[in-house]
Formats: C-alpha cells, structure tokens, sequence
C-alpha cells in the first residue's frame, strides 16, 4: 500500500506542463487533487514513471464567468470550492445541487472537477452533469491548437476519454444556463458519499406551448460510461410535461441502459435503479418554477 | 528515481524542514518523519477517513496526498487541538459522551468534525451525520460521536 517510487515534476506553467507531457506522454500522470490517483498509486494499480504535478500552475485555478456567459472551471478548481460560491449556484444550479453527493467533504476539498472527469469513473457524478449541461471540455496539447470536445464525445470507453496520454483537460465550460430551464439530480448509493449505483442530471426548457424542449438526461452507474439517455429524450421532447409521460422516459431509460453485473449490485436492479431516479429527477424538475437568472 | 526533495512545511505552528522521497505520503511523513504519530493510517486509499487533517484549513486525507505537495504550506494534526494540558472542547465533548472506545479513528474524527464546526457552527443532526459520513468508526456506532459534535458546537457557541 505504497506507491512505487517516482520521479517528480512541479511545474509552474501550462507550457511547462504540456511539455514534460511531450516528453513523456505514456509514462507520466499528472495530478490534479490526487483523490482517484492516489489509492491507484499506494494500491499501485499504476506505477508511472513520471508524476506532474499541477499544484502550482496558478492558471488552472480559475474560475467563473466566461465571456459568453457560461460557467468556466479550470483544471485545478476544486469540489468544494465551486461548493462554497454563491456565484456558482446562481449560475449553475444543476451542477451545484449535484456537489454535495460527491464523495465526502474531505474529498471535495482536495478532489477536482478536471480530475474526476479525465479518471472517468462511469459512477461519477459530473459525467452525467456534463452530458446534461452540454459542457465542452478544452484540451491543451504541445505543439497543437487548443481544442475543446463536446460532452457527448468525451468518455470513450470505460475509464477512457478524449484526453490522451500527451493531453492535459484544461478547462470544463458550461454554457450559460438557459432562462427558465428546469433541472432534477438524483443518485442512490448504498452509503452516503458512495459512488452511486445509479444517478441521473437531467434538464429540459418548456416552450410556449407547454411542450417539453432540448431534454438532456445525463445517467451514470449504468455503464462504461456516463451516457445520455437518448431514447428517454426523445419520448419527453416536444410533449407535454406529466406524471405519465415522465413514466414512459423512465421505462425509455430501462429498455436503454446497458448496466453491468458487478459486486455492488446486479444489472437488472442498476436498472430498475435507474428508471427511478430519473422518474423521481423529471418530476423534481417539473415541480420548479422554471428560472428566469443565469 | 529516488531523488530527495526538500520540504519546508509548518505543522501545529512549528516549521519543519525535511528531504524526502516524492513517494512518501503525507501521513508517513508526520507520522515517521516528524514522530507525529496521532494521525492514524487505516484504509490507505482515503476511504476510511482515520489520517484526515488540515492543509491550510481544509479536511484532507493525508494518505493520499504526498509529503513533498505540502511545501510552503501549513497542517494542523490531532496534536495541535489541545492547548497543554487542557482539551479542545470538542475534544471534552469526546471524551464526556464516550465518543471513542478504542480511539483508532478519533483523530481523523476530530479533525474532520473541527473543520465542519467553523463552516457550520449551529448544525443540526442530519448536517453532522453527513459531514461524518467520510470517516469510519467501528466502535461506537456513531451515536455518541454525533452527540458529541454536537454538543461540541453549542459549547463552542458559549465561548467554553
């Protein structure tokens, strides 16, 4: 239960970091918070040769408005801090509600948003939230333009991702909330702080007609991955809100979901896990008032 | 690879200056390094919460933090709470409900619920029972140790 030794780099600069990633690629791991790396390391699941440590690279920390009035997290900003900002909920309510179901504080004040998505757990939580928020991610590498991947591209297999060994994610933007948008989260987990067996983030708008639009549901627990719920969203878009309709996505979402057998729990009760929890984040959705600020 | 690095770090108030390998966790550095040992090491992978201190403020696992990340910065362990002889009152409120019985995981407890307290300083059950449920006891089935947090933060509210 101790890591394997390793070489260590601080730098201090995003060019310095994307050039010891250059030269290393395969055999480096950066770290961010160190809340997944650091038991893969002491377990020594991974062994790398090369540790970068972000820690000291003052402009990955930023965070806020971006200039299109979406919500920008750096590659450093941690759980707890976007838990802390009342800007932050203003902004971006979904995201903010999910917070607290990460881990424990202890592993929200260290952890990253940046780190838990690149580690891509298919458990976590901001996976379904970026898919839900339609997020970009941006990608920095030496030697190449900076590049940003939508939410729905980014996680590639199970604890895989558009960032590849000689990439570092520097940023999540999340698009200006939309006016009267409503939103639900909601995850079980057998223990509090648990990752979850499965959680859904989901939003939607109603238009004038009183017709369900641009429905995202983000799942997580019921996969490689975080996945859309696409068949579920296309069941609620255009259609009024109710009772019945949110029954019909969430059997949607039964019949879409591939879950795995695993330890914590059969496919077939992550199924019907899942179907509840987006059931019961549809109708907490649909109770809002619709949010006119952002 | 098992270059040295020099870590200046100031623990409970006193700096500390020390060369260490990058590998060397948090939790060994103060509990070998600096002879530290209140931080417990349980889980090692920041599950069980027993190694919790504070880096600049915050609740952390040292476990999974490395020694030579906490450079220029500032810990606070178990063993900074008391001032002497006489008990931090959460501490007293520990000891006054029987919050520990063998004491393994108290001082990932104390620290966690310290850092809960100047953030929450009135809350109810339902707040400290989440900002507990990181850190394991097998002990006391938690009951005293939430009484006592709570306890801890009226008599903190007193001025005691």
């Amino acid at each position: 239960m101790k890591p394997a030794p390793f070489a260590y780099r601080d730098p201090d600069s995003v060019d310095e970091v994307l050039a010891l990633l250059a030269e290393h690629g395969d055999d480096a791991k950066l770290l961010a918070g160190g809340q997944s790396l650091g038991p893969m390391l002491n377990m020594r699941v991974v062994s790398p040769e090369f540790i970068v440590d972000l820690n000291r690279v003052k402009a990955l920390s930023r965070r806020g408005t971006s200039a299109d009035g979406g919500f920008a997290i750096g590659a450093l900003v941690r759980q707890a801090e976007l838990e802390d900002d009342p800007a932050f909920a203003v902004a971006q309510p979904l995201a903010a509600a999910a917070l607290p179901w990460i881990a424990h504080r202890p592993i929200r004040n260290r952890g990253t948003v940046a780190g838990s998505l690149v580690h891509a757990d298919p458990a976590a939580e901001w996976g379904g939230i970026i898919l839900a928020l339609d997020a970009r991610l941006a990608i920095r590498r030496a030697g190449a333009p900076p590049r940003e991947v939508e939410a729905e591209n980014f996680f590639t297999g199970i604890l895989e991702t558009a960032v590849e060994a000689e990439d570092l994610l520097a940023e999540i933007r999340l698009p200006p909330w939309p006016d009267g948008a409503r939103w639900g989260f909601r995850e079980f987990a057998r223990r509090r702080g648990d990752f979850a067996l499965a959680g859904v983030a989901c939003r939607f708008e109603v238009d004038g007609a009183g017709r369900c639009r641009s429905v995202r549901i983000g799942l997580v627990g019921v996969g490689d991955t975080a996945v859309r719920a696409r068949l579920a969203e296309s069941v609620l878009e255009g259609e009024p809100p109710g009772a019945e309709l949110f029954a019909a996505a969430a059997a949607a979402v039964g019949k879409e979901v591939e879950p795995l057998d695993d330890g914590h729990a059969s496919a077939a009760y992550r199924r019907h896990l899942a179907e509840v929890v987006v059931a019961d984040a549809l109708a907490e959705a649909w109770e809002q008032d619709g949010r006119d600020e952002g | 690879m098992n270059e040295l690095r020099e870590v200046a770090v100031t623990v409970n108030g006193t700096v500390y200056d020390e060369r260490v390998e990058p590998r060397l966790t948090l939790a060994d550095f103060l509990r070998h390094s600096l002879g530290l040992t209140g931080t417990h090491v349980g889980c090692e992978h920041g599950v069980c919460g027993c190694c919790t201190v504070r880096l600049d403020g915050a609740a952390v696992r040292s476990c999974i933090l490395f020694a030579v990340q906490v450079d220029g910065h500032r810990i606070e362990t178990v063993e900074g709470l008391a001032d002497g002889e006489s008990l931090h009152p959460l501490q007293e409120a520990f000891s006054d409900h029987g919050a520990l019985q063998c004491g393994f995981c108290t001082p990932g407890f104390l620290m966690t619920a310290i850092e809960f307290l100047e953030r929450n300083p009135e809350p109810d059950e339902d707040a400290v029972r989440d900002a507990l449920s990181g850190s394991l006891c097998r002990c006391t089935g938690y009951q005293s140790i939430v009484a006592a947090v709570l306890d801890a933060a009226s008599r903190l509210r007193q001025g005691a």
